[in-house]
């Protein structure tokens, strides 16, 4: 592992305490051409420091917009987001986002992507900067790749390059919005073991966004159902399985089956 | 190393055909003149310096009007971009300047600055300006809005925005504005050089008038060659690598 080795680097890198989020009746409407879509209905919802929190449920239920809200890059109609007790008033670096498309800057090669935000906070050198993107991105194993342009990486790669991203700052939380939705299954499967991994050492709370049922059960400590028109939680599970788990268990297949039973029943009574 | 040596026997077959052109005597040589005339007359200018002089005070006129023409359209660009009032006046105002062809600029310069280098001047800034107004305008309007939004997440403002994520995603099509624009900029020039004398310095344009005020098609093709060998060496080394380098960044083909 790339050990960087002035003083104010390994400050830098030192693990910052994960954020408690509370939310607390936020509801969000959007105006659109086929009238009042009421994305969502009083949620409430509070993750713990260093949780890993997967809201999962049908497309437009509110997921993102709930993640937006949380990011600061939208406003609730009504209710509150805190984190650590401190209402969030508009976007900042103690949460970041990995959206669904990579969202790479493609005039910058994936080093400089990564050194975007760091150069963003101050009392950093510029060496300490280098030092901290290089660890980021050998931390999601890319250090081959730091000078590739952003269009040569593969659609894996780029959205490794976007977590290192977002772990560069280093976050109090990560909000991440589908991020494997658009991979194959073998290289999202390797991306699991390796946000677990990359949890764990770097301890973050985590919001993950996503369609896939097995995919939360893995991912998540939490799985948290939405239902869609009104955008609402409609029920919670607890994994409990020791980690790091794998995506092919019988004991996961059976938590992603009762959840899957849940959301059948949802579809069957909306429509 | 074959492509240029492809490149040179093509050129040198297209003089030895004009070479044979002229030993044939089809036209006169008052009319066309052979290779070697036109050498001597450019080895003479070359020498006596003129060509070098009239080279400086062009590229001086093209550079100082280009430089201002980016330096104003920029900004305003990005203004119509971000505010539509400005989008539906000055916006459509140069997306309608933009179609008037840069020459018919120059009597107008005539009667605003008369026969001085700011009627030069503000050709030239005309065939630049517009075009780099929309270039920018439409380049920002091209910006995934993700990009200032991803920006705002990891702790960027309004300004470093602006400077740090709009501007350098907007560049593919700045910098073909510009490219645009120089066009624009280097063939009015030419033509204004070539329609109005002025006594502060005569360009490349002049001598090209003049030339054919003296009947020596010498010059005259001489002076042609020159023109189109400036606009080959700003092309290839100006925008060539810069539009490399955003080919190879984007991934976007040739
Ligand atoms: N900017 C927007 N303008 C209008 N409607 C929106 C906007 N964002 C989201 N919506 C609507 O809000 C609902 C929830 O959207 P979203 O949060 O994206 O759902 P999800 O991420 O769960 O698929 C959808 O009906 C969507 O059409
Ligand atoms: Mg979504």
């Amino acid at each position: 592992m790339f050990r960087p080795k002035t003083g104010s680097v390994t400050q830098e890198l030192e693990l910052v305490a994960p954020s408690k989020l509370s939310i607390d009746n936020v509801s969000k409407s959007f105006h659109t051409a086929t009238g009042n879509v009421l994305a969502l209905d009083r949620v409430s919802l509070n993750v713990n420091e260093g949780e890993f929190v997967c809201l999962v449920g049908p497309s437009g239920c509110g997921k993102t917009t709930l993640l937006n809200i949380i990011a600061g890059l939208e406003k609730p109609d009504s209710g509150t987001v805190l984190t650590d007790g401190k209402p969030v008033t508009g976007p900042g670096r103690d949460r970041l986002v990995m959206f669904q498309e990579s969202a790479l800057f493609p005039w910058l090669n994936a080093f400089g992507n990564v050194l975007f935000p760091l150069k963003l906070k101050p009392n950093l050198s510029n060496k300490d900067r280098r030092d901290v993107a290089k660890y980021y991105l050998e931390l999601v194993g890319l250090t081959r790749f730091e000078r590739a342009n952003i269009h040569e990486l593969s659609g894996g790669m780029k959205q490794r390059v976007a977590l290192a991203r977002a772990l560069a700052p280093n976050p109090r939380v990560l909000l991440m919005d589908e991020p494997f939705a658009a991979l194959d299954a073998l290289t999202r499967e390797q991306f699991y073991g390796d946000l677990q991994t990359i949890w764990k050492e770097r301890k973050k709370t985590i919001v993950f966004v996503t369609h896939n049922v097995r995919e939360a059960c893995c991912l998540g400590d939490r799985v948290l159902l939405f239902s869609p028109n009104p955008g609402r939680i409609q029920e919670e599970f607890h994994v409990d399985l020791p980690r790091p788990r794998e995506m092919n268990t019988s004991e996961l297949a059976t938590y992603a089956a009762r959840i899957m039973r849940s959301l059948k029943q949802q579809a069957a009574t909306t429509t | 190393m074959r492509r240029f040596l492809s490149a040179l026997a093509f050129f040198a077959l297209l003089i030895a055909l004009w070479q044979a052109l002229y030993d044939l005597k089809i036209w006169s040589p008052v009319l066309l003149p052979s290779p070697v005339q036109v050498v001597r007359y450019l080895q003479g200018a070359i020498v006596d310096q003129t060509l070098l002089h009239s080279t400086i005070i062009t590229m001086r006129r093209l550079l100082t009007g280009y430089f201002f023409g980016i330096v104003v359209g920029l900004p305003l660009g990005l203004l119509t971009a971000r505010w539509t009032l400005l989008r539906d006046t000055l916006g459509t105002t140069a997306l309608g300047l933009q179609t008037l062809p840069s020459v018919c600029w120059v009597p107008l310069a005539l009667l605003w600055f008369g026969q001085t280098e700011a009627a030069m001047l503000f050709v030239v800034i005309m065939g630049t300006l517009w075009s780099v107004i929309i270039a920018t305008d439409t380049g920002v309007r091209h910006v995934p809005p993700i990009y200032p939004r991803a920006a705002l997440t990891m702790g960027s403002k309004r300004l470093h925005i602006w400077l740090k994520v709009i501007l350098p995603a907007s560049l593919p099509f700045i910098v073909s504005g510009m490219k645009q624009g120089w066009a624009f900029a280097w063939r009015s020039l030419m033509a204004a050089e070539i329609y109005v004398t002025i006594l502060t310095g005569f360009g490349l344009g002049q001598l090209l008038h003049f030339g054919r005020e003296q009947q020596a098609m010498e010059q005259v093709i001489g002076i042609m060659i020159v023109i189109v060998l400036i606009g080959l060496l700003v092309d290839k080394t100006l925008f060539s690598p810069i539009e490399r380098f955003l080919h190879r960044r984007w991934g976007t083909s040739q």
